[in-house]
């Protein structure tokens, strides 16, 4: 029985509930004489390091040694591209950027002779938001541009008008915070425990500071309690100081971030700036859209790049812009280096477009729904970087059965009447689009290689370059691999990530874990499994019965049972100088209905119910798939209305841990939650016809921010705008503006 | 070098821990049970949730030598070699957890409201578990799981073999 498409649990399940699943540090038992490490941490958002002496923290009873520049036999710097991450910094960059590391018996001891390293600063002027950026003209990139069609005709359009939104970050919060355990392996060489989305990455950055070759560096990811984008860069300085900490003694190191530090030190999403213009016709279509987008990128670059790429990608959402001029440019500031978050960038840039498209709608005094989709793409349109919107009538098809399905209609005339009963407590509906482009942007990434061992009683080891961080991707490739060699689930063990099976992976990232991985999986299995079927021809009947006796017969025969197996993205480019291409091979489409309620005294508001229509092809497997979307729109959810990064003047991240920085808990749940995927939807040319699940569904939250608008456009009259995250706070000035604007209290 | 003795999971265990120490560190670092895990340090996640004398406990909050001479239940006690506990069960068959970090935390609170209140409503479950924070799931399959067990028949530990 094909088991791709069952609804089966997660491969690592049974180990989830018993508590057996085994995490990186949860693996410190196994080495004894571990060392623990903690930094030293600067108190200032910028500044020199005049003086630095941790001779201090010897004299500290159960200190081993310190980590300063000096020991790093290699290049001292953790900075991906640009290598402009030092490990050591002499100028300080951010508040709380580790200066040196100390290494104790117990993290105490560590942690005391921490405090004890003799650090002095000169402080420097900080520049600590984008406005302050702009002002220093402080960048990390050159601007980037998209443009297509003639914008002037902008000036000339029937309906113009003009904005700015502030859009916050967010906060990962992976429940298993930073951590990787380093060793001298029998070699002598390292080998690596990383809590890491790019394994492939992590080894380059540890051989770079230990001034290593690849081949001397292992890194192996066990599992990731949770991950969404803040371990594919940042989880490198953690494996490099404990590698660094495991080649200076000879002893095992471990590093694990406190909840405390890692909200202090690690990236975060960016916020973003965007100012526009945008023009529409008399029928509410969209004539031109002009847009200058800066994010607040921290103090290095990390990805913000390739994430400023992907919002301008996505600054059309589901929408045909006729003609288009969009600019982003990354902010330096003096921060935590901004990183990839479950969307990367692509949320922005929606949220950009959903704000234009709402207030359009009340300019023109028409229904949002309405003005969303009459600019909806329509067949054989492009997007505004040449790329044909294949399928575009599924996003209307996922449209009008999603607003029957939610009786959409029927409730928005229920609400009307019900708030105008209603002076103080009113509520509001809204339906919002996802167009989401899968593939890595940056060409190279596009590739995976896995390899495929089957042993003579027909078991079967996988290995892929994919991490597993609570998304489902083992459990996809343990099917796909169990259907194309045509043995029972069971047979099947997914390996855990290590650089020493498979080597030069991408990271697990950009939704495309299961598309790259999962395809190269297959052609291994195809492999084996065709050199198996000329063995099996050969059997005495011919036929294929037992699966391990034709491995044992192929054994003999001496026909390999391992295989190597590759896929690489057919048909993707992209010009960044000319701003054309294809760059996805394809879109992940979905909508989402949501109903709240807001309470005009307080701005408090509850979320009712949310349906949600999801294009994931073909389901690979639905269990996965659906908590993909319900976890994805929560996530969302909590990016724009309750979770609010708060930094002070000093630079400060005063958010600085789970009591004051609010996550989504179990009342932030809706109480009406349906999450429908769409059927008959099989996607041609990716594995086994499904399409990716993880990033899309988050966008779907911005239904919730649209239901907001609508209610706080109940209270009052005027044209209804608020920064995001929609916080109580907000909504609760958002109502207070329109009830001033409103013509006369009756 | 304080001097503790607990009982785990069914079993005595003994150990000398410096004062500070807490319960948490004391299971995952000298007892070798990590299913319960860190994930905040200082209470507000509940990955660390253990149950102590029938109440769940924020281990990560509590010292070790407090927990000297009580009944500490770990997510490592709640299987036998034969059988998941229902909850188990029911958290598996319902993908309710997906990266898993939360889950031994989220399963103790279950179990502790289940064994106080067997037929509890969404709201009481919601806030029974208030103090569990899951950044990967939106909750709503837990919950699920969680009504599936209370409908069900709690008391006997049911299922296939672990
Ligand atoms: S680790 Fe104990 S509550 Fe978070
Ligand atoms: S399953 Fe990942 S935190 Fe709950």
């Amino acid at each position: 029985m094909k088991v791709v498409g069952q609804p089966l649990p997660h491969e690592g399940a049974r180990g989830h509930v018993t508590g057996e699943a085994l995490y990186a540090d949860d693996l410190c038992g196994r080495f004894p004489g571990l060392l623990h490490a903690w930094p030293v941490l600067a108190p200032h958002a910028h500044a020199r390091v005049t003086r630095l002496d941790a001779a201090p923290a010897l004299e500290e009873p159960g200190v081993v040694t310190t980590l300063t520049a000096g020991d790093a036999p290699g290049e001292a710097n953790t900075g991906p591209n640009r290598h402009d991450e030092p490990l050591f910094p002499d100028e300080v960059m951010f508040h709380q950027q580790p200066v040196a590391w100390v290494l104790g018996e117990t993290l105490d001891a560590a942690r005391r002779g921490a405090a004890r390293v003799a650090a002095e600063y000169e402080p420097l002027p900080a520049v600590l938001d984008i406005e302050q950026a702009l002002a220093a003209g402080s960048y990390l990139t050159a601007p980037l541009r998209l443009a297509d069609g003639d914008v002037s005709v902008l000036e000339s359009s029937a309906l113009r008008f003009e904005g700015e939104l502030r859009i916050g970050g967010q906060e990962h919060f992976y429940l298993e915070t930073q951590a990787a355990l380093a060793w001298r392996d029998e070699a002598g060489y390292i080998a690596v425990y990383s809590s890491t989305q790019h394994p492939s990455e992590t080894q380059e950055i540890v051989a770079r500071v230990l001034g290593l070759p690849r081949h001397a560096v292992t890194v192996e990811c066990p599992r990731m309690g949770g991950a969404f984008g803040g371990k594919e860069v940042q989880a490198n300085a953690s494996a490099a100081v404990a590698a660094l900490g495991a080649w200076k003694t000879g002893r095992p190191v471990r590093v694990r971030l406190t909840r405390a530090i890692d909200m202090a030190i690690t990236g975060k999403r960016h916020p973003f700036l965007v100012r526009y213009a945008a023009g529409f016709n008399a029928d509410a279509t969209l004539r031109a859209l002009r847009a200058e987008l800066y994010s607040d990128g921290g103090w290095s670059l990390d990805l913000s790049e390739p994430i400023m790429w992907r919002a301008l990608f996505h600054v059309d959402n589901a929408y045909r812009l006729p003609a288009v001029e969009v600019v982003g440019r990354v902010c330096r500031t003096h921060k935590t280096s901004q990183t990839a978050f479950r969307g990367f960038g692509g949320p922005q840039g929606m949220l950009l477009i959903e704000e234009v498209m709402a207030q359009a709608a009340q300019r023109l005094a028409l229904p949002a729904d309405v003005v969303r989709s009459r600019n909806l793409y329509r067949e054989g349109q492009a997007t505004h970087y040449g790329e044909r919107v294949d399928d575009a009538e599924r996003m209307g098809t996922i449209w009008s059965q999603l607003k029957s399905s939610s009786a959409f209609e029927a409730r928005r005339a229920e609400i009307a009447a019900a708030n105008a009963r209603s002076a103080h407590v009113k509520r509001g509906i809204a339906i919002t689009p996802v167009k989401f482009g899968i593939s890595f942007t940056a060409q190279f990434y596009n590739q995976a290689a896995a390899y495929v061992l089957v042993y003579r009683d027909g078991t079967v080891q996988v290995n892929h370059g994919g991490t597993e961080m609570g998304q489902g991707l083992f459990t996809k490739i343990q099917q796909i691999a169990a259907d194309t060699l045509g043995v029972a689930l069971a047979r099947v063990r997914v390996m855990s990530t290590r650089t020493d099976k498979v080597p030069n992976t991408s990271a697990t990232a950009a939704s495309s874990g299961s598309d790259l991985n999962g395809a190269a999986v297959a052609d291994a299995c195809r492999q084996i499994r065709s050199r198996l079927a000329a063995v099996a021809a050969g059997m005495p009947d011919g036929e294929w019965r037992e699966f391990a006796a034709v491995c044992e017969a192929a054994y003999r025969q001496r026909v390999p049972l391992s295989a190597s197996g590759f896929y690489r993205t057919p048909d993707i480019h992209f010009d960044p100088r000319t701003g054309r291409g294809r760059p996805f091979h394809y879109y992940a489409f979905g909508a989402a209905v949501s109903e709240v309620e807001v309470d005009g005294f307080t701005g408090a508001y509850r979320l009712l119910r949310t349906d949600i229509l999801e294009d994931v092809g073909d389901s690979l497997s639905p269990v996965v798939d659906r908590g993909q979307i319900e976890g994805g729109f929560i996530q969302g959810v909590g990016w724009l209305t309750i979770e609010e990064l708060l930094w002070d003047e000093a630079g400060r991240l005063a958010t600085a841990g789970a009591s004051t920085y609010k996550l989504p808990s179990w009342s932030e749940l809706p109480p009406v939650f349906n999450v429908s995927l769409l059927e008959r939807a099989a996607m041609p040319h990716v594995i086994m016809g499904s399409k990716a699940v993880g990033e899309p569904p988050l966008m779907l939250a911005i239904s919730v921010r649209e239901a907001l608008r609508e209610v706080v456009a109940a209270f009052g009259s005027g044209v209804v705008t608020f920064d995001s995250p929609a916080t109580p706070e907000r909504i609760f000035f958002a109502v207070q503006r329109v009830r001033a604007l409103r013509p006369a209290l009756t | 070098m304080t001097k503790v003795t607990l009982n785990v999971n069914g079993e005595t265990r003994t150990a000398s821990v410096p004062p500070e120490m807490t319960l948490l560190r004391l299971l995952r670092e000298e007892f070798g049970l990590t299913g319960a895990k860190l994930g905040c340090d200082v209470g507000d996640c509940g990955a660390c949730t253990v149950i102590v004398d029938g109440k769940t406990v924020n281990s990560c909050l509590m010292l070790a030598p407090q927990a000297d001479g009580r009944d500490v239940l770990t997510v490592e006690g709640l299987a036998t070699m034969e059988r998941l506990h229902p909850i188990q069960k029911a958290f598996e068959e319902k993908g309710s957890l997906q990266c898993g970090f939360c889950g031994p935390g989220v399963i103790m609170s279950a179990k502790a409201l289940l064994d106080e209140n067997p037929d509890p409503s969404v709201l009481e479950i919601r806030d029974a578990l208030a103090g569990n924070l899951c950044r990967c799931t939106g909750y709503s399959k837990m919950i699920e799981a969680i009504q599936d067990v209370a409908r069900g028949d709690n008391r006997q530990p049911v299922g296939e073999s672990a």
